[in-house]
């Protein structure tokens, strides 16, 4: 029996331009078997797409863009998470009998 | 415990080492015979991996070493608080990484950092497991596994060593543990210190006016910094300006302590 499954990959960029630079990445891929290694960390050195346009380029779907910045008064210089994060999606077909 | 004779402290081209990128590799400082007497120790040890401190002797000796006790009391001064220390063990053939975390909880002084002193007993190839950390990244303020769901990041680096490395680390900074592809159980002890006293010209500062010291702040861009990277710049000229002691010392993105009177 075909069923769909959703793979997941976030792409952090280096700014807000949606073909910028990316800086990092993670893939959760649903349809891998539970118990199966997912993406870990160090486990590569460069991303899969150079970027969130790449990535659309090659079919993935854009379901989540970052909120722009804001930088309150006093704490202009603070930083923290990688702000430029956006999540795509695939869906794909696995046979659920294997 | 007297004040070790500063050929034993770090240099000012190290500390700014330290400040900007959150980690000091010390390598193979340690004697070859102390580490093989601490690796047969943790081989044999059977109890909690937070007593090993206070029940091996071998592991005292290591952090009695002048050059690494040296470097400690440079970061954070003479007689430090002990804080906690623990045997991180990875075992043979353990394909599951750790995810991203920085240690602890969120620290609020604005300035002061505790020191968390990794030491390798026995060389750890890439394949073994060394400690992932992401360069640049200890004054991020980031929430323990908050960072968990990143997973690759550019410039991060796993800290292949050889026997007898000692590798201070800035508490803030983002690091796991990854997998051992070897069939060896490796091992590393930590060792987190506090300090007593504010951190303020701890270290040796015969060479703090080097311009290559300079040079070192200005230049520790990060590939994964993007556009936030001249506000770690930002961040990192301001502890520099802690660790020397001088509030006037302005190695800022731009000069912009200057320009903006902070």
């Amino acid at each position: 029996m075909q069923q769909e499954r959703q793979q997941i990959l976030i792409l952090c960029l280096s700014d807000s331009d949606l073909a910028s630079k990316t800086v990092a990445w993670s893939v959760y891929d649903g349809s891998r078997p539970p118990g199966d290694v997912q993406m870990q960390t160090g486990d590569e050195t460069e991303p899969p797409y150079a970027s969130v346009l790449t990535a659309m380029q090659d079919g993935w779907r854009v379901i989540q863009l970052p909120s722009l910045p804001s930088y309150a008064r006093g704490h202009e210089h603070e930083t923290g998470h990688l702000p430029y994060e956006y999540v795509l999606e695939r869906m794909v077909t696995i046979d659920a009998r294997s | 415990m007297p004040v070790l004779d500063k050929e034993y402290l770090l240099t000012a081209q190290q500390m700014a080492e330290f400040v900007s990128l959150g980690y000091l590799m010390l390598p193979e400082v340690v004697p070859s015979g102390l580490n093989q007497a601490v690796h047969h120790d943790l081989q044999s040890y059977h109890g909690a991996g937070g007593r090993f401190w206070f029940e091996n002797p071998h592991i005292r000796e290591v952090f009695e070493i002048p050059v690494v006790k040296g470097a400690l009391q440079s970061l954070v001064g003479p007689e430090p608080i002990y804080d906690h220390s623990a045997v991180h063990v990875v075992g043979p053939s353990h394909s599951q990484a750790q995810s991203y975390h920085a240690d602890s909880i969120i620290d609020t002084r604005p300035l002061g950092f505790d020191v968390q002193a990794f030491y390798f007993c026995h060389d750890t190839p890439d394949e073994m497991g060394p400690t992932l950390i992401l360069p640049g990244s200890h004054l991020r303020r980031v929430n323990t596994a908050s960072i968990a769901r990143y997973k690759n990041v550019a410039g991060q680096r796993r800290l292949a060593c050889k026997a007898g490395t000692v590798v201070l680390m800035h508490h803030g900074i983002w690091h796991c543990a990854q997998p051992n592809r070897t069939e060896t159980m490796r091992y590393m002890f930590k060792l987190r210190l506090r300090p007593r006293v504010e951190q303020r010209n701890l270290f040796n500062g015969d060479d703090v006016d080097d311009p290559e010291v300079r040079q070192l702040i200005y230049q520790a861009y990060q590939p994964w910094q993007g556009n936030e990277a001249r506000l770690d710049h930002m961040a990192r000229a301001r502890l520099w300006r802690y660790v020397v002691g001088n509030d006037a010392a302005d190695v800022s993105f731009e000069g912009a302590f200057a320009r903006m009177k902070i």
